[in-house]
């Protein structure tokens, strides 16, 4: 692993703004580790990449890398990533948001990027919170968690973001853990290289507010539940049985070819340009 | 050119376009379609972009997404719509990413009047987004104008990276008029002042002569950091006072020295006014009959027509004529200009406002009446 740890060293700003705000024990380092290994290994050039991000802990994110970055308002970052995208066809957008953030206050915005196909990818941090904000309760808090407004448990069903982003169409959609980093890498790394909209599911600890609220123990407990937690949808022989016993899937979960937003409009301006027929 | 009989929705789509506007996201709303729907056929035959997106916020976010990797980039709304677009109008602010959010006004407060006509936007225009940030807003009050102000528009948010509204009221959008629209080499374009400096040495934010940082396009290779958080001459987020001052009244620098050219304004028959009305949009044609019937009947009255409301041009009433005694500031709201006209009179003369909101026109008879 030696030689990755250097390669993101090139991909972070130096001059400023180290260290990074996020609490001891947090997965968001982890997730912008296989972000830019991602980037590395598909060669793209720092000059071809857009971050996107929105508001919250995951926010910042764009703040650290070395690419052409853009930390924008609460839920909106696919809808500013939308503009630069189709603005400029040629650049790689990657958009980065939380959970509250893409699914709530951006709900409308995630399942329209879905439908439109456009080519950008989204990365969900899922760490079933509010963390910034001091632990509210989240799209993805899992019934009866406590939050600081369900200080009784949460009552209302969390989203599977997996079934929400197929069902809006996305062309790619995978889960995957801060836990299992090498199998993360993997699917950033195709989630970036998948044509269409992407969406790649980070389940991530917030052991300051959500693991104290649900005493689910230390950062290294909380990593360890994401082992114990989860199972991957390629170990065909037990998901069926682990899933039904409250485990969660991860792996890919749609990876299937449609019509790009940006391709399809190259259509439309040559349908417009054509000369009137006589 | 040859005179063609035009909308001033459609007007103001040809205005945006030979301005530069490439890049246009809008969701439907009445009385604003007949633009988003212009843009639609218009844009892909230039090799622009058009995209419908799903809601106003969207449609904000997704042009200034678009402004950011190099394209002029417009919306156009009406109220319920650009009530919906206030935050982001607030990043375009505090981002500097320049915009033009056309908002074709109708009646309110919430759902109001779609079809009818209002000016009921005015003040929502300056103080809309929260937060102290300067605005620039025009209204045209012919087709002609309509045209001419998008143009203006377009050049005022380029060269000093801001959002700009153009308020139009309903009558202007759907009114039609024969004009002649100025040949397209005419026509004064300015784009934003791009850096050419090596990569690394480029500041993002940094203050200069005219107060408005050079702007790099996103993918040009001058990979810099963007936020809607208070930010440091590098774009990256800060809280120290020294910077948050500097970078807060940088922002109320550039557009106050460019007040000259930012306030629009005409004036007809007031040099030796003793009566002025002051208004804008469709109301300043109704004023301007009033002032000719005024005259006929041996009153020195006069018309100040407000083109440019924000900043608001405090000069236009301040140079006024010794003569003028009254003034009186016809709209359809409940005084929103009036306000800012008893501002910056200070008590010189008599104000008085005359206010209709009740979805029609305001008829040269109700101003006549309300001043007799």
């Amino acid at each position: 692993m030696a030689y990755h740890t250097i390669d993101v060293y090139q991909y972070l700003r130096h001059e400023k703004k180290f260290p990074l705000i996020w609490c001891a024990g947090c997965g968001n380092g982890i997730v912008l580790g296989s972000i830019i290994r991602a980037v590395h290994a598909l060669g793209l050039s720092k000059d071809e990449v857009v971050m996107v991000s929105g508001i919250g802990c995951s926010g910042r994110t764009s703040t650290y890398v070395d690419f052409n970055t853009l930390h924008t308002t609460h839920g909106r970052a696919l809808a500013f990533a939308t503009g630069v995208k189709f603005a400029r066809p040629e650049l790689t957008v990657l958009v980065v948001m939380g959970d509250g953030d893409a699914l709530a206050i951006g709900g409308n915005h995630f399942i329209h990027a879905a439908r439109r196909n456009i080519d950008l990818t989204a990365f969900i941090y899922n760490n079933s919170i509010y963390g910034m904000t001091g632990g509210q309760v989240s799209p993805t808090t899992p019934l009866g968690k406590i939050a600081t407004t369900a200080p009784f448990g949460n009552i209302e069903q969390s989203f599977d973001i997996m079934r929400l982003a197929e069902a809006a169409g996305a062309s790619f959609a995978a889960r995957g853990t801060v836990f299992d980093t090498e199998k993360l890498d993997e699917l950033a790394e195709q989630a970036i290289q998948k044509k269409g909209f992407s969406v790649l599911e980070i389940l991530s600890p917030c052991p300051t507010i959500y693991g104290r609220h649900n005493r689910l123990g230390s950062a290294v407990d909380m990593l360890r539940h994401l082992e114990e937690d989860t199972v991957p949808l390629d170990e065909v022989e037990r998901v069926a049985d682990a899933v039904r016993s409250g485990k969660i899937p991860t792996g890919i979960f749609v990876d299937i070819t449609r019509p790009e937003f940006c391709e399809s409009y190259e259509g439309i301006v040559k349908k417009a340009q054509a000369p009137p027929k006589a | 050119m040859e005179p063609r009989l035009l909308m001033g929705n459609e007007a103001c789509v040809e205005g945006a376009l030979a301005a530069g506007v490439r890049f246009y996201a809008g969701y439907p709303i009445t009385p604003s379609n007949e633009i988003g729907e212009l843009m639609a056929r218009r844009l892909p035959r230039l090799g622009g972009k058009f995209i419908q997106m799903e809601d106003e916020i969207g449609s904000m976010a997704a042009i200034i997404g678009a402004s950011i990797a190099g394209l002029k980039a417009m919306t156009a709304t009406s109220g319920p719509g650009f009530s919906l677009m206030q935050e982001n109008i607030g990043f375009a602010a505090m981002a500097e990413a320049p915009c033009v959010v056309v908002n074709v006004m109708r009646g309110g407060p919430s759902t109001g009047l779609p079809t009818l006509p209002s000016q009921g936007d005015v003040q929502q225009a300056r103080w809309g987004t929260h937060g102290d940030h300067p605005m620039i807003a025009l209204t045209p009050s012919s087709v002609r104008e309509a045209f001419d102000l998008t143009v203006k528009a377009v050049n005022f948010s380029e060269k000093y990276r801001t959002p700009v509204v153009l308020l139009m009221d309903e009558v202007i959008g759907h009114l039609r008029e024969k004009v002649v629209l100025p040949q397209p080499e005419s026509i004064e374009i300015i784009d934003r002042a791009k850096p050419t400096c090596p990569p690394e040495w480029y500041r993002p934010f940094e203050d200069n002569k005219t107060g408005v940082p050079l702007m790099a396009s996103f993918g040009d290779g001058y990979r810099y950091h963007i936020t809607g958080l208070t930010h440091d001459e590098m774009g990256f987020p800060t809280t120290k006072p020294d910077e948050v001052d500097a970078a807060i009244n940088r922002l109320f620098k550039k557009i106050r020295q460019g007040f000259a050219e930012i306030m629009l304004y005409e004036t007809f028959l007031i040099e030796d006014a003793t009566l002025v009305l002051v208004a804008y949009g469709s109301v300043a044609r109704t004023a301007k009959s009033v002032v000719l019937h005024l005259r006929q009947n041996g009153k020195k009255a006069g018309l100040l027509k407000l083109s440019t409301l924000w900043p608001f041009p405090r000069r236009a009433i301040e140079s006024l004529p010794v003569t003028v005694r009254e003034l009186y500031v016809p709209e359809m709201n409940m005084g929103q200009v009036y306000r800012e006209v008893n501002r910056v009179n200070q008590g010189r003369r008599k104000v008085r406002k005359i206010n209709k909101v009740d979805g029609e026109l305001i008829t040269p008879q109700e101003i006549l009446r309300a001043i007799a």
